[in-house]
């Protein structure tokens, strides 16, 4: 727990305001929070479905309400928090849509990151004829947990199509922030968004 | 082996109730665990439920199986941890386990209470929980606790007292009772007052117990704390010869304390499916006991109606039905809340149709209209109500974790 945080997470973590009223939609064991409540004088709460990382968010002191995201957002109020976080959430809901729109009901800001499909690696791999298996995609087609897979290009298109104006966006690889065509060289995909 | 003592404190001060009326002078049964720190800042109050006591934790001296109600949750190196922890348990007004109820003496008639104890409601109990506490020199509570109807008594602390406590633990609770969940109460106290015994609630005078209406209140109670599905593997089908054996298995308290994921492990050698009913024949009566499940409720209720006041019954349940803080605030419930100022943990299980997690989600989402700090974990327990007593590692650790990482003393 108290390992230095990965440079992806510092990377997200900037896009943060100091000081935001965080809600982090499958906060996994609560590190994400920890840090932005240690460093930027945020606070919040996270939502997770897993009953250990429920047990480990309380363990670090994180605020945690343990709830199955695909049943929706209910509790949270109208642009209740600063930011909505979701950190390699989307890909494994079922309703993916529905809780982007509850993302920006329920916050000023999201932020949405999620495994890109359009890397080149997935890309070569399909080319090849084969589903990808990588660092950041690490399953077999037939066990993975990512339901929905889709590029930088693809969340776009889903962001216009509702109506949220997007911030800034970017890819992450290898620790880096990649703003050169990251829909090809980024294994993962940053969007910063808010409603229109 | 956590040695419990109880002791008695007595109030001359009177007490107004929410009723009107006044309690002109009451005793309080309580135990301690642990010890209170020089800043008296450790110290930690456990709420009971309908039939509970103040025995929350260890067992009395000379008496290994007389473990408090919630032994598995409370002690040295336990989750609620008295080795840190000043731990205090209370008896509420109008119980029969010590503390001023109804079958004890009223003062001004000299007579047994009985039905003329005054009705008494949770915000009641815990303003006289607040009168032991000033007596017992503790001004801020770290945190106070408790499950079903002890659950509504933490909230409503954090209501009542908002600066006395620092943390509410609430488990498998609500914020009210439904029309369902009063109409279980309802049902429990017609079969106590239309038994013949109960003497409009004066039988102590009369020399009887309504002991019938008692039995019954407890299995209809009972039927509800429960599953379908625990109560299914636990008897399934099952008939009732083997009856006198699983007797002496069953605790003491009621609860079916199954482990974890073998919920089945009671079921006689040689049974490995509850419902593989070997060839008895039926005794083809109404009124003999066929199925295990029937002797498990008559024995559950025969044994509480031993032990159980019938008045303290109605009263208790009543204090149930009344509970309801957002009333005053047009329903509310987010209004109620706003003056809280306590962090809360709220636990509850899935199986639970008495207390549901989704009468649990009210609450969470109140304290979060409020930014109001809360965890709340819903644990996947196929126990039902009674999950909240047994031994589950999930619901025990989010505990643990609470008050290791959150109560500051």
């Amino acid at each position: 727990m108290t390992a230095e945080p990965t440079q992806d997470l510092l990377s997200i973590a900037r896009l943060v305001p100091q000081g935001s009223r965080v809600l982090d939609l499958g906060c996994g064991t609560g590190e994400l929070l920890a840090y932005l409540m240690k460093e930027r004088g945020c606070s919040g709460y996270g939502v997770e479905i897993n009953d250990a990382n429920v047990q480990a968010c309380v363990a670090r002191g994180v605020n945690v309400i343990q709830l199955n995201l695909d049943e929706g957002l209910a509790v949270f109020g109208d642009a209740s928090f600063d930011v909505v976080l979701q950190i390699d959430t989307l890909q494994h809901l079922r309703n993916a849509e529905v809780m982007l729109r509850e993302t920006a009901r329920v916050g000023r800001i999201g932020i949405v990151v999620f495994p890109n499909f359009g890397h080149w690696p997935n890309r070569l791999a399909v080319l090849r004829g084969r589903m990808p298996v990588t660092k950041v995609l690490p399953y077999q087609w037939y066990d993975t947990p990512n339901i929905r897979v889709g590029t930088l290009q693809d969340f776009k298109a889903l962001a216009i199509k509702n109506q949220l104006d997007i911030i800034d966006q970017f890819g992450l690889q290898d620790g880096q922030e990649v703003r050169f065509w990251p829909n090809a060289l980024a294994g993962r995909a940053v969007f910063k968004f808010q409603r229109q | 082996m956590l040695i419990a003592t109880p002791q008695s404190m007595h109030f001359e001060e009177a007490l107004p109730l929410q009723s009107g009326a006044t309690l002109r002078a009451y005793d309080l049964s309580y135990e301690t665990y642990g010890s209170l720190n020089a800043d008296r800042s450790n110290a930690v109050l456990i709420c009971h439920a309908l039939n509970a006591s103040h025995h929350v934790a260890g067992v009395y001296e000379g008496q290994p199986k007389s473990e408090g109600w919630w032994d598995t949750m409370i002690g040295p190196g336990k989750p609620v941890d008295t080795d840190h922890f000043f731990v205090i348990g209370v008896n509420n007004l109008g119980s029969c386990f010590g503390s001023t109820g109804p079958m004890q003496t009223n003062p001004d008639t000299g007579k047994i209470y009985g039905a003329d104890f005054p009705v008494v409601t949770v915000q009641d109990w815990v303003d006289a929980q607040a009168r032991l506490m000033d007596a017992l020199g503790i001004q801020t509570l770290a945190a106070v606790m408790g499950g079903s109807l002890g659950g509504m008594q933490a909230l409503s602390w954090t209501l009542q007292y908002p600066d006395r406590v620092r943390h509410a633990v609430v488990v498998a609770s609500a914020p009210n009772l439904t029309a369902e969940n009063i109409a279980f109460n309802e049902v429990a106290r017609r079969a106590i007052v239309t038994d013949p015994d109960f003497c409009e609630g004066h039988y102590a005078e009369q020399g009887v117990l309504p002991k019938r209406g008692l039995r019954i209140a407890r299995m209809i109670g009972h039927i509800t704390y429960l599953s379908d599905d625990v109560m299914n593997e636990k008897f399934g089908r099952k008939q009732a010869p083997t009856l006198v054996a699983s007797r002496t298995t069953l605790p003491p308290e009621g609860a079916l304390r199954l482990q974890p994921g073998k919920a089945g492990s009671a079921a006689p050698a040689g049974r490995g499916n509850a419902n593989a009913i070997e060839a008895t024949p039926f005794k083809y009566s109404t009124q003999e006991i066929e199925f295990q499940i029937e002797s498990y409720l008559r024995y559950q209720g025969d044994k509480f109606s031993e032990y159980f006041d019938a008045n303290t019954y109605l009263l208790i349940t009543r204090a149930l039905d009344y509970f309801d803080p957002a009333a005053a605030f047009g329903g509310d419930l987010s209004a109620a809340l706003k003056h809280a100022t306590a962090q809360f943990l709220l636990v509850s299980f899935t199986t639970d149709w008495r207390f549901a997690p989704a009468r649990s989600r009210e609450i969470v989402k109140a304290l979060l209209d409020n930014q109001i700090d809360v965890s709340y974990a819903e644990i996947d327990a196929p126990h039902g109500h009674d999950a909240f007593l047994l031994e589950d590692a999930r619901y025990l650790g989010v505990v643990r974790s609470y008050f290791k990482s959150r109560v500051t003393l």
